[in-house]
């Protein structure tokens, strides 16, 4: 529970049911969270995570652009020396799931995820 | 229960033709674009040869968002979820060949709306097509942006008014254009029930006539030419009365409230898509039978026109080869069972009329709910859309997770090992979107930079001004400024909207 996550909408995709969802159930779960709501650059995302002293940053993309989003993130965290974890939601191919991990995002989680699993998850970390 | 009601006839429940299929089925118009012009048009020459009858264009988010391909911003997602369209330059590539005469063409694009149809009318005089013979839609439904599907860019106040002025300008000059298409679809894709995907589509198209009405347009007129946008999901029975109750309420409002005279605008034209949300990763070949299904129940409830989705969509961006099944599905549908022989065929049903009266008592009561908050923009506003969503999409959430609501191979028959694909989905790659930098670049270089300098100049007067911006709009595409340029104009005069 000492975790603070972060959950937020990556680039242009305006498509925040997931990202909703899971940001209302941790809630329910205790968890300190934020929601940054939609339409946020990597740049966004990695300054709040700074500021407010994030552990876990959850991004959702539904758009197809996650490689090169989350590739920024990951950068941008390394540059500023943040140990943050990072997990991802959305529609994700199984291909690109290897690439994402690659890059040493934690965990992706895809259509028909239960939330059980996902909060199982954020508490193993 | 006792009702005598007729297809053709108010309310229109039982469907807004007096023959419906028997004179002629409906249009399957599939939703696509991908990529540059080029592609999507081989892509639309490919549907129509495959028997397609209507197109729908998807656009990427910087178009709709309104950002050119090279800015910072688009980086990644130029030609991802629909076509990159930068200048005119792009739109007569992408109907290059298609006689737009002959196909009624579906535009899903809403805060960039005037631009995409200022092109639009650009390339209908390029083809020597009259005006007034363009058939079509118009998304142009800018209050669910704000809600649920985000590509939002001015605040409310100016969005209704460049509504009002696209509304305008399309009655006069286009009239065969639909200038709009109210949409639950995305309400309900985000988590809402059936009942809140008419309430609120209704609501909204309410607050639309009344914005319209108040700049002096008669209802008649508008009445024509509103159109609107559901969803299909799984629950069978529901969904085709959900079609039902959605054209009986809409006849009463305009008929009752907006005391029109004309039976043409108490007709609600609906186009159906089936549910992006009820599509599954697991066991994806599934998702083909939810599709079918899904589509019968939209025809049983009455539809002017539909797109079925692909069965990898929960994975990717679809194959060519599950596309083709999508559209077959519809042609199986329209040619193989009889649909084509019967009018409204659950029609007297006990269970159908009964979820017909159900399902109207309680839309009726949501829209009382609105409209004594003093209406949609209200809802917008005070965050009450926002909390039913999601409230709605959370109890669905739970639903699942607690087995009451149950989707087969997520959690029932789940234990097998996954099915996997054997098609390729469709992958972009930023070659694309290179080409289209360096084709806008080009562009910027090769146009008459002063005809564009002195038109984005005239704009920006007339958005200060309350003239009707669509005139200053087409002189600007015809010069090929882009629409981030365009935009950026009516972003210093209107501001940005915060959610």
């Amino acid at each position: 529970m000492k975790n603070k996550i972060l959950i937020a909408k990556l680039g242009l995709d305006g498509h925040d049911r997931g990202a909703m969802i899971v940001y209302k159930i941790l809630k329910e779960q205790g968890f300190d969270t934020l929601y940054m709501g939609i339409r946020h650059t990597p740049d966004e995302i990695v300054e709040t995570a700074k500021r407010e002293k994030i552990d876990i940053i959850g991004l959702s993309c539904l758009s197809g652009n996650h490689l090169k989003l989350l590739g920024d993130v990951m950068d941008l965290l390394k540059k500023n020396n943040l140990n943050v974890r990072v997990i991802v939601g959305g529609i994700i191919p199984s291909n690109d799931i290897k690439l994402l991990k690659g890059m040493g995002i934690a965990d992706v989680f895809t259509p028909g995820t239960s939330i059980k699993k996902i909060i199982d998850k954020i508490k193993s970390y | 229960m006792e009702r005598n009601e007729k297809a053709g006839e108010f309310p229109y429940t039982r469907g807004i033709y007096p023959n419906m299929y028997k004179d002629r089925i409906w249009t399957i118009r599939q939703y696509s674009g991908y990529g540059n012009a080029e592609e999507t048009n081989r892509r639309y020459k490919y549907l129509i040869k495959n028997g397609q009858t209507g197109l729908s264009v998807a656009f990427d988010l910087p178009t709709q968002i309104g950002y050119d391909s090279d800015n910072i911003i688009s980086a990644g997602e130029v030609g991802r979820v629909g076509v990159a369209i930068d200048s005119l330059k792009d739109m007569e590539i992408l109907f290059d060949g298609i006689d737009l005469d002959k196909f009624s063409v579906s535009m899903t694009i809403n805060a960039t709306a005037s631009i995409i149809l200022a092109m639009y009318i650009a390339i209908a005089e390029k083809q020597n097509i009259p005006l007034v013979r363009l058939s079509g839609t118009i998304q142009n439904d800018i209050l669910k942006e704000y809600l649920v599907r985000g590509t939002y860019i001015f605040p409310i106040k100016p969005s209704m008014r460049i509504m009002c002025d696209i509304f305008k300008y399309s009655l006069k000059e286009i009239p065969k254009f639909n200038i709009i298409s109210v949409s639950g679809y995305h309400i309900r894709e985000a988590g809402t029930n059936a009942v809140q995907e008419i309430a609120f589509t209704i609501a909204n198209a309410i607050t639309y006539i009344h914005e319209a009405l108040n700049k002096g347009m008669k209802i008649d007129d508008l009445g024509k030419r509103f159109s609107f946008f559901f969803a299909v999901h799984s629950n069978f029975f529901e969904e085709i009365a959900k079609f039902r109750v959605a054209r009986r309420l809409w006849a009463k409002i305009m008929k009752e409230r907006f005391d029109t005279s004309e039976d043409k605008s108490m007709m609600m034209r609906i186009h159906a898509q089936t549910g992006g949300a009820t599509l599954t990763i697991q066991q994806p070949y599934n998702n083909v039978i939810r599709v079918s299904l899904q589509a019968l129940s939209a025809v049983c409830g009455g539809i002017q026109s539909l797109h079925t989705n692909s069965y990898d969509e929960a994975i990717g961006l679809p194959s060519e080869e599950s596309v083709m099944l999508s559209m077959r599905t519809q042609q199986i549908i329209a040619n193989e069972i009889g649909i084509n022989k019967v009018i409204d065929p659950l029609g007297g049903s006990y269970y159908i009329e009964k979820l017909t009266d159900e399902l109207e008592e309680k839309a009726e009561a949501y829209i009382r709910k609105i409209d004594e908050m003093g209406g949609a923009i209200k809802a917008v506003e005070n965050g009450f859309y926002l909390k039913e969503i999601y409230d709605s999409a959370y109890k669905f959430q739970c639903d699942i997770e607690k087995n009451k609501k149950i989707i087969v191979g997520i959690n029932l028959h789940n234990n097998e090992v996954k099915n996997k694909l054997t098609t390729r989905l469709y992958k972009t790659n930023n070659k694309e979107e290179r080409t289209q930098v360096k084709k806008l670049q080009r562009l910027k270089r090769e146009r008459n930079n002063d005809e564009v300098i002195s038109n984005l100049n005239a704009l920006k007067q007339v958005a200060r001004s309350d003239k009707n911006i669509m005139p200053c709009i087409i002189s600007c595409v015809k010069s090929y400024a882009t629409i981030g340029e365009i935009c950026n104009i009516l972003r210093d005069v209107f501001g940005v909207y915060e959610k």
